[in-house]
């Protein structure tokens, strides 16, 4: 059998395939920073806890409601995304004009309370949410047993990915939101109401983060902490990527979902560090990221 | 800081009774603090259940030992080292405490011990796992009550290896506390004829197991042994199910895992798991009725730690009563002459180490169709003796054994 390094080859396309899932849920999170990040110019600390709220949403939806899982991922990234909004309209908005740090403390704030507030309804070991029938079981590839709903994750959160890619850099809505990010106050020279696109924008980075959150409810336990551990590594894709890039979210998310699937292979022990290497070469290299423009 | 304060009672009867005895108890109140990760990681298998356990334990004994009341302090360790000795230290000089309870992160309780060692205060640590506690790290002043990683290790990996489990794939977390535990299942494996076909040693805490999961696949062994605790053995047993582990012909062996993870994954993640435990509430009247009374107070069944709060804190009232006084040489020489005989433990004994030692119990989670409820998880296999069970005096590092 071939190897590398020692590693036969197969193993490694199994490792590589999963690195590529973990790397569409980086992609999908790190895509809702950089539009909140474009536009809004807050950095969502609340991102990892509005992630945790759709998987909670989700797992609660289905046990009081009898709302299903098809259900839950239309439903609870709407519901989500509209508290979404409310925090812009009542708390972002009033401090917009002063240092964006303000933003940071706020949505840190907030997501300390959100967890906190779950953690004492429901405690820290997390509920298990079942895995819709009809992507239960898994098949064999031949290198590895791919469970069913991976693969659905891998799909979903591309397709999610490349959607929301379409909306803004091909359509009308997306180059409103564009100039937007450019000049605001030109935009509403020119009569687009500005305070709104920003408020539906934060809403829909808040929307994906949930939909993120439904995505992950059946492979990780649904836990308040769910959402802390993961925020650190997608601020870092982010900042790898350049800050308010789509396409450098998407492309970096995925890169560094196999990159971290490597390690894991080659060197366990480092699994949770290489993200933050790179980020260091990165920034030593690059200050602005890899998809950054230069300031 | 928030540590909350219960006076309990300041009954009458401390007027009225003004016994010669009451003279040693210290300020005339008996002061227990209630140390613990409240919000944390170990919430649920120790947290705000282990102090209702605690503040049960003094009601059941009446609020008071001889006249003088019993007060409860709590305060939440947030898992630091520095967080839980500071508090400890304020206790000592402020509050004048005499027992300090509960104690889960072992980093905290060796951190705690000492300083309990140096001041001249006892403590009973109820929630941490690591055996070095009672070994290199035992001081007259503290007992360990439940369980550590040596039953834990030792009772499941030898049972699994006597039963045909003789190849091992070990997936560590990467620090202290996984590499000892990691240490004690290839010393148990390989003394039993067993061998070990391979190890990950995974960052903790991780979240995503699928890539390890994978490798374990690939080793051939038939055991896969999770040397982690907490959310990363949950994150393992979810991620074992979704890979269909169990069902291409390997078994998985928890070597740290309780009540509240089997509850929190559910049974299809779960069943046919064998793992060691001190204690569970379905295994006799007396701990039935004990966790009914706990389950009306928090709506949750008790861990082994929860219990084991309970039983230790009236093991120690019940010592202070006896001799009337709160100096901790006193009532820990009389804890330790006295069996532990309550709904915890049967003819439990404390060793000169400061390990409690008690039976502890093989046992296999439940299938769902084999549970009648929510909490009906785990099935008997085998008790493990108190004297087979824990490390024996003769391997101790303490140096109370040796000298």
């Amino acid at each position: 059998m071939t190897t590398i390094f020692g590693i036969p080859l197969m193993v490694l396309f199994g490792q590589l395939l999963l690195g590529l899932i973990n790397g569409a849920f980086y992609a999908l999170l790190s895509l809702g920073l950089a539009v909140i990040f474009g536009l809004l110019k807050v950095i969502n600390f609340a991102h990892g806890a509005q992630y945790m709220l759709g998987a909670f949403a989700a797992l609660l939806g289905l046990e009081y409601l009898g709302l299903d899982y098809w259900l839950a991922l239309l439903v609870v990234p709407l519901v989500v995304g509209a508290l979404g909004i409310l925090i812009e309209r009542v708390l972002l908005r009033r401090i917009q004009h002063i240092d964006h740090l303000y933003g940071l403390l706020l949505t840190f704030g907030l997501a300390l309370i959100f967890e906190g507030t779950l953690v004492n309804l429901f405690g820290v070991s997390g509920s298990s949410y079942p895995v819709p029938e009809a992507l239960a079981g898994g098949f064999n590839l031949g290198f590895m047993f791919l469970p069913t709903y991976r693969a659905w994750v891998l799909v979903a959160a591309l397709a999610v990915c490349l959607f929301t890619w379409f909306m803004i850099e091909r359509t009308r809505l997306g180059a409103y939101l564009r100039a937007g990010t450019e000049n605001p106050r030109l935009m509403q020279a020119f009569g687009v109401n500005v305070p709104l696109l920003v408020t539906l924008t934060y809403g829909f980075g808040v929307a994906l983060a949930a939909f993120a959150g439904v995505l992950a409810a059946p492979i990780y336990p649904v836990s308040p902490t769910m959402g802390s551990s993961l925020l650190i590594v997608v601020f870092a894709v982010v900042v790898i990527g350049g800050m308010g890039s789509i396409l450098g979210a998407i492309l970096t998310g995925l890169a560094m979902g196999l990159i971290e699937g490597l390690t894991k292979v080659f060197y366990p022990e480092a699994a949770n560090t290489v993200i933050f290497l790179v980020m260091i070469m990165v920034l030593m290299l690059r200050p602005a990221g890899l998809f950054g423009k230069e300031a | 800081m928030n540590v909350t304060k219960h006076a309990l009672t300041a009954t009458a009867a401390l007027l009225l009774a003004p016994s010669l005895a009451q003279a040693e108890i210290s300020g005339d109140v008996v002061k227990i603090g209630y140390l613990a990760d409240m919000s944390g990681t170990y919430r649920d298998l120790a947290g705000q259940g282990g102090l209702e356990a605690l503040k049960m334990a003094v009601e059941d004994f009446g609020g008071e030992v001889n006249g003088a009341p019993i007060e409860v302090l709590s305060a939440d360790d947030r898992n630091s080292a520095d967080v839980g000795a500071n508090t400890v230290r304020g206790w000592i000089d402020q509050d004048n405490i005499d027992l300090v309870a509960g104690m889960v992160a072992s980093s905290v309780t060796i951190a705690v011990t000492k300083i309990l060692d140096q001041q001249g205060k006892l403590g009973i640590v109820s929630g941490s796992a690591a055996s070095s506690i009672t070994n290199e790290h035992c001081t007259p002043n503290h007992i360990h009550w439940v369980y550590d990683t040596y039953p834990m290790a030792h009772g499941t990996a030898k049972a699994i290896v006597d039963e045909g489990g003789d190849t091992w794939f070990l997936l560590t977390a990467d620090y202290a506390f996984g590499h000892a535990l990691e240490n004690d299942v290839e010393t148990v494996v390989e003394e039993n004829g067993g061998e070990i076909v391979g190890k990950v040693r995974h960052p903790f805490p991780t979240s995503d197991f699928s890539s390890y999961i994978l490798q374990a696949q690939g080793s051939g062994a038939k055991i896969v042994g999770l040397a982690n605790a907490g959310s990363d053995t949950v994150n393992a047993l979810t991620t074992a199910s979704q890979f269909g582990l169990v069902q291409s012909g390997q078994t998985l062996a928890g070597l740290l895992i309780f009540l509240n993870d089997v509850h929190a994954l559910g049974l299809d993640v779960t069943q046919g798991l064998q793992l060691t435990t001190g204690w569970y509430w379905d295994m006799n009247d007396e701990t039935r009725e004990w966790a009914n009374r706990y389950y009306e107070r928090t709506q949750r069944m008790p861990t082994m730690v929860q219990a084991g709060v309970y039983s230790s804190t009236l093991h120690y009232l019940n010592a202070v009563a006896e001799t009337g006084s709160d100096d901790a040489a006193t009532v820990r020489a009389q804890m330790a002459e006295t069996p532990v005989d309550d709904m915890f433990a049967s003819d439990g004994r404390i060793r000169e180490d400061g390990r409690m030692v008690h039976d502890m119990y093989l046992v296999e989670v439940k299938s769902p169709s084999e549970s009648e409820g929510e909490w009906d998880l785990y099935e008997i296999l085998r008790t493990i003796p108190a004297e087979e069970a824990f490390r024996p005096l003769s391997e101790s590092q303490c140096p109370l054994v040796k000298g």
